[in-house]
């Protein structure tokens, strides 16, 4: 579409999706970031963290019971035997039942509300990303890939979703757990109490360590992943051309390179993986035979009971899946830091193109649109101008034709009209006011341009074509079409105006789909209407209707027409011929001719095949 | 503005009825039925070379399974028979730990073998079905491509082809946890028979609520599902359609209708966040009173001396691991819904028949024929009953270029399509050197036969990879040779990296007519006796016309030539013009005989139009008439 901004924009693609694992300080001030974020919901936030707390501690209970009820049941207990052991046991095992009823109910608390805070900072994200993408100007979106804006607002966004939930809660909970565990046990018995935590810093370690590997790797597989579904992509897109130059051994080929390769990587992660959880799995069990050999010995020599030894054992059951999840949790963080990172940089993007301050709505009153001296270059570009010294007045009722070869900036000129892109130098006004000081809405009201290949969104026709104007009603909706030509053509489908098209709906063809688009354009009732080399795909009979239908309805629009078919714009009331960003000849068809110059060039160039025929092109 | 007035009070204010963001879209079905026997032996089909491996991860889960089992015993053994009051024994202590760590070490083992063997199998097993569809995708008839999109054929090749991983992932899992149920069920009434059964009522009571639980939550688990995708493709489309948005300022509109999705899609979560959560306190009171149970009932036992205090042990042992498996096989049963939807979907593309292949003894086409194409009494379509195509007989002359002209739908595309053999025609033959198409290879077919599309289609890659598609061992001059012939050279060396410049995505960064003249490049490059090119009818600039025009003369030096032509420049250049109307032909000669006939092309060709397409379908309609009239 924007041809002349791809080829003068080098940095394309080059931000968000490239930036490298973010540097600790900026880490840790994103982190701060996510948080500050989560706290917008502080009652959701404390809920979940006193609910962590409570159902933590609740567990830690649990292998205390349970070792008091062995002894209880052994009779070491005070009580000793007969009615009052009886009685110690149910009072036991009802207090146990107490706290796991309890237990789960505060742990139901803690996972959802944490994930409910998650599902609204990331729901407050979201709504925030769509905003400042549909802000962000032509410039930002000609440097940045769709592709990597569509993963920053899906996976990013989750990393930071999910990271009060995965990271912050993990910390609490293993906190806990750790902690008063550690003082609990410790506290018993020294010896089994280092013992029964034995596992834990191996653990952690090798989990941690397994997590931030995996993650490295993931990263790798997922651009491998991505080569391989290109290839499919590509292949099944073009299955023609395979099939035109009977290339499917080459593409099994091209599929095979990709497979292997990510699959190599799969299996790689399965053993890193694997190697890991049997090895965490193994320094646990190795902690539990050991607390089983030296708390027997404990227990022989009478220094603790039996119900003790239990309670150690069952606490280490219960400490070793949070241990093991640490790497999650470190993973989370990693994560939370780069994608935070990435989507802030998004977000805290200033737009180049807003609003000044004290802007007034655009006031049309004749609807004279002036170019002054006006130069453009496009960011990165080194300064080279696009365009330089356009200078041209159209007042109401007028049509201008702009005619140049591919890449002279004539496509350029219309996109500073709606303030796509703002002029470097020079002022651009209608009926005298700046279009720098009037609001951006107003100014894209009154400005339509129709795009050279514009975006048919997955829709019926009808809604379609009131794009920029949802409110219209059918009988606006159908005079557009029939001013474009399409009307005709639309109440031939069997669904008629309710017709899907677009990416997944009825194929249009080009000539169809640029009437749609005009149709769209036409709904605005713009006072200054640009033509983006728009009717490309139009014959030009149909073309030719459209104009007379468009006359008949808004004798007093600026018309601008690019084109570099000259039957487009000989009729134009001025044509001006732009090459290399300046306006080389300007005047009437007949103007031009008589020079004898480029236009008269391009002319002799565009009839040549049929010289020899009497009639000029288009001259109805 | 002169627009009548009439509707000019449009209330602007309310949320517009007809406002959509992102598109309506068909889910597939997720879920299928929970066993297909034909889909699983389909499936089978893939798993059986990998047989050895999965006995041998299915014996080591079972290992796995029974260590873990074990484990609660040694220490019961530990307790009862070394620790317990009045009967210490240390010799029994050093047999408990020495079979402590045995059973550890092969539970070491067993786990590793398992999670190594059944995560790299899943992987192989992925990959072969990948790439056994996108295989068979290769040969399937291009009429099955026709029809099917591109998006579906991806979700079923990635989106699908995963489930059936997580499938068979979970599924050797599935077997270890059965075992352990079962295991658990019987070491618990082993060990005492009247405790263990008290302690396992509350098994079932668990399964109830769960068959309870299960269909309700999985309508909340899709619901997020869906409305996530919802959401995200309307995020998709903002940023894809973001400068028509702009341009139409529909930001405000937009983001209110997204800002709905979203929180559908926050609530849909929030919903099945409650289903999953509401689980967490019903297993734990459950286990609270099964722990209970064991402490009043069997405390009373070892108070009474009639039960080991290490079988009490070994029962609040087990208890913690005794909902894990009814968990796990609940959700298994979705798994394998979810796995049979996609099997099924898998299956119908492995099933597509492939009805253009290569006939037994089918020959290749040598370099030495004569380059002749000629269609006898062809008849073809793409429905039943509908033929596009009747009865059409012509010949191509070796080293002649014939031009197909004729309104959209004559059928001048299918005969392009019907002369490579991407279809079968329904009666009569094409001859390709004189030979029937299909008796021939359709490899030496492609080799002798170029073709250019309308829509140049260009992968990504480099500009040189590109041009040397067909012939990957072209030489870097043989590429610049045919750039240059076709006047591709210079704007190619003007590319940041010149032949090495990576292209975007189907050659984004280049312009439609750049794509048109690399795209004739290639076909250069393949140097095929016969070429068959359709012209592109989007319109590009006077300028690279131009160089197209010479490019075309120069491609088709020395070849045969059939050619779409769309612009008269091309048409009056060929040696022979056939002009087709419904599928027949209605007129065939040079230019100059044609005008002479003053039929159907004489009149198209005095509407004083650049391309025969320009030609709208009213006048279309008066010339047909006034066709068959003459």
């Amino acid at each position: 579409m924007h041809t002349d901004a791809k080829s003068s924009a080098p940095e394309r693609g080059k931000s968000f999706a490239h930036v490298a694992e973010a540097s600790w300080g900026k880490g840790l001030s994103t982190l701060l970031r996510i948080m500050r974020m989560t706290l917008r919901h502080p009652w959701q936030v404390a809920i979940t963290i006193v609910s962590t707390f409570i159902a933590a501690t609740l567990q830690l209970l649990i292998p205390r019971l349970l070792g008091r009820a062995i002894d209880q049941a052994q009779g070491v207990m005070a009580e000793g035997a007969g009615a009052a052991a009886q009685h110690a046991l149910w009072n036991t095992a009802l207090t146990l039942l107490v706290v796991s009823v309890l237990r789960g109910l505060f742990t139901m608390a803690q996972n959802y509300c944490g994930e409910a805070v998650g599902h609204r900072t990331g729901y407050e994200l979201r709504l925030a990303f769509y905003e400042k993408i549909q802000r962000l100007s032509f410039a930002f979106h000609d440097r940045v890939h769709t592709g990597d804006l569509i993963t920053l607002g899906l996976l990013d966004l989750d990393g930071v979703r999910m990271f009060f939930s995965t990271g912050v809660l993990r910390v609490v909970l293993l906190g806990v757990l750790i902690g008063v565990g550690a003082y609990l046990l410790i506290s018993t018995d020294l010896v089994l109490g280092v013992l029964s935590l034995s596992f834990v810093p191996f653990v952690a370690w090798r989990s941690s360590v397994t997590q931030l590997r995996l993650r490295s790797t993931w990263l790798t597989l997922q651009q491998r992943l991505s080569v391989l579904s290109r290839v499919m992509d590509e292949n099944l897109g073009g299955i023609r051309v395979v099939r035109a130059f009977a290339a499917q051994r080459h593409e099994l080929k091209k599929f095979d390179r990709a497979k292997q390769d990510a699959l190599g990587l799969a299996n790689e992660r399965v053993d890193i993986r694997v190697s890991n959880t049997s090895a965490m799995n193994f320094s646990f069990l190795v902690a539990m035979g050991l607390v089983l050999w030296f708390g027997g010995q404990k227990v022989m020599s009478g220094q603790i009971s039996v119900g003790t030894l239990a309670q150690f054992l069952t606490f280490m059951t219960i400490l070793q899946m949070p241990v093991r999840q640490l790497g999650l949790m470190v993973n989370s963080f990693a994560r939370a830091s780069t994608c935070g990172t990435r989507l802030f940089e998004l977000l805290d993007t200033e737009l180049d193109i807003k609003d000044a301050p004290g802007a007034r709505d655009l006031v049309v009153t004749d609807g004279v649109l002036r170019f002054e001296d006006v130069g453009f270059h496009y960011p990165g570009s080194g300064g080279r101008p696009t365009l330089s010294g356009i200078s041209f007045e159209a007042g109401p009722g007028q049509t201008i034709g702009i005619v140049g070869p591919p890449g002279s900036g004539k496509s350029t000129i219309a996109h500073l009209i709606p303030r796509f892109y703002d002029a470097s130098s020079g002022t651009i006004t209608i009926d005298g006011q700046d279009i720098r000081e009037v609001t951006l809405q107003s100014l894209r009201k009154v400005v339509g341009v129709v795009q050279q290949d514009a975006f048919l969104f997955t829709t019926s026709i009808e809604n379609n074509i009131a794009y920029g104007n949802p409110w219209a009603r059918e009988t606006r909706i159908e005079r557009a079409a029939e001013s474009a030509q399409l009307h005709n053509y639309i109440i031939g489908l069997p669904s008629g105006y309710t017709t899907i098209v677009g990416e997944r709906g009825a194929s249009l063809s080009g000539g169809q789909r640029q009437r749609l688009t005009i149709a769209r354009s036409l709904m605005l009732r713009p006072s200054v209407l640009v033509f983006d080399d728009s009717t490309a795909a139009i014959d030009a009979g149909t073309e030719q209707r459209i104009r007379a239908a468009m006359k008949r309805f808004a004798k007093d629009r600026v018309t601008l027409i690019i084109s570099h078919r000259l039957s487009s714009l000989m009729h134009a009331d001025q044509i001006l011929f732009v090459e290399g960003g300046r306006i080389v000849e300007r005047g009437t068809h007949g103007e031009l001719l008589a020079l004898g110059g480029r236009y008269r060039a391009l002319y002799d160039l565009q009839l040549r095949p049929d010289d020899d025929r009497p009639a000029a092109l288009g001259a109805a | 503005m002169s627009d009548p007035r009439d509707d000019e009070k449009e209330d602007t204010r309310g949320r517009p009825a007809k406002a959509v963001v992102g598109s309506h879209r068909d889910e597939e079905e997720v879920f299928g039925k929970a066993y297909d026997p034909r889909i699983v032996r389909r499936i089978w089909s893939f798993v059986k070379p990998y047989q050895g491996r999965i006995f041998i991860s299915v014996g080591a889960v079972l290992v796995f399974t029974l260590t873990q089992l074990a484990i609660p015993l040694v220490i019961r053994y530990a307790i009862d028979h070394g620790m317990a009051p009045g009967r210490l024994d240390r010799s029994v202590m050093v047999w408990a730990t020495g079979a402590f760590a045995a059973v550890i070490l092969v539970n070491y083992a067993a786990s590793y073998a398992q999670e190594s063997v059944v995560g790299k199998v899943a992987e192989n097993v992925l990959s072969d079905l990948r790439r056994a569809m996108f295989g068979h995708l290769q040969r399937v008839s291009l009429s099955f491509m026709d029809k099917t999109e591109v998006g579906r054929l991806m979700s079923r090749l990635q989106g699908d082809v995963n489930s059936m991983q997580e499938f068979l992932e979970t599924s050797v899992m599935s077997v270890g946890d059965i075992v352990l149920l079962f295991g658990i069920v019987s070491v618990l009434l082993w060990l005492d028979f009247r405790l263990g059964l008290l302690t396992l009522s509350t098994m079932p009571i668990l399964f109830i609520v769960r068959l309870f639980w299960l269909p309700r939550a999985k309508v909340a688990f899709m619901a997020a599902h869906e409305t996530n995708s919802i959401a995200n493709g309307a995020l998709a489309e903002g940023i894809h359609g973001v400068r028509t948005v702009q341009s139409l300022e529909r930001q405000h509109v937009n983001f209110e209708l997204y800002d709905e999705k979203v929180l559908a899609n926050l609530n849909a979560h929030l919903r099945s966040a409650r289903y999953a959560q509401v689980m967490v306190p019903i297993v734990d009171t459950l286990t609270g009173i099964a722990m209970a149970t064991v402490i009043v009932v069997g405390g009373s036992m070892v108070l009474s001396h009639s039960l080991d205090v290490g079988v009490m042990v070994a029962f609040l042992f087990y208890i913690q691991r005794f909902f894990d498996p009814i968990r796990s096989l609940t959700m298994q049963y979705s798994v394998m819904q979810r796995a049979m939807a996609s099997g099924q979907r898998i299956s119908e593309v492995l099933d597509v028949p492939v009805d253009v292949a290569d006939r037994q003894g089918a020959v290749a086409l040598s370099r030495d024929m004569d380059g002749s194409v000629e269609f006898r009494n062809v008849t073809f379509g793409y429905r039943r009953n509908q033929p596009v195509l009747k009865n059409v007989s012509f010949r191509v002359n070796p080293g002649e270029t014939v031009a197909l002209v004729g309104p959209t739908g004559s059928g001048k595309s299918s005969s392009m399509a019907l002369a490579h053999r991407f279809y079968d025609v329904w009666s009569g033959q094409v001859l390709v050197g004189g030979h029937d198409v299909r008796d021939l290879t359709q490899d030496s077919l492609g080799e002798q036969m170029a073709m250019v599309l309308q829509e140049p289609f260009l992968f990504s890659g480099t500009v040189l990879e590109n041009i040397r598609y067909h012939k990957a061992g072209a030489t870097r001059e043989e590429v610049v040779r045919a750039a240059k012939a076709v006047g591709a050279h210079d704007f190619i060396e003007q590319l940041p990296d010149g032949y090495d410049t990576e292209l975007e995505q189907r050659g984004g960064n280049l312009s439609l007519g750049q794509r048109q003249l690399i795209s004739f490049a290639r076909a250069l490059v393949a140097d095929a006796k016969i070429l068959v090119l359709d012209e592109a009818t989007a319109s590009i600039d006077s300028y690279t016309e131009m160089l197209i025009q010479k490019a075309l003369i120069k491609l088709l030096e020395g070849r045969t030539g059939l050619v779409i032509a769309h612009r008269l420049a091309t048409i009056r250049g060929a040696d022979r013009i056939i002009v087709l109307q419904n599928g027949e032909i209605v007129e065939s000669g040079n230019h100059e005989q044609l005008m002479e006939r003053k039929g159907l092309y004489a009149r198209l060709y005095n509407m004083n139009y650049a391309s025969f397409d320009d030609i709208s379908e009213e006048e279309m309609g008066m010339d047909a008439v006034a066709g068959k009239a003459t």
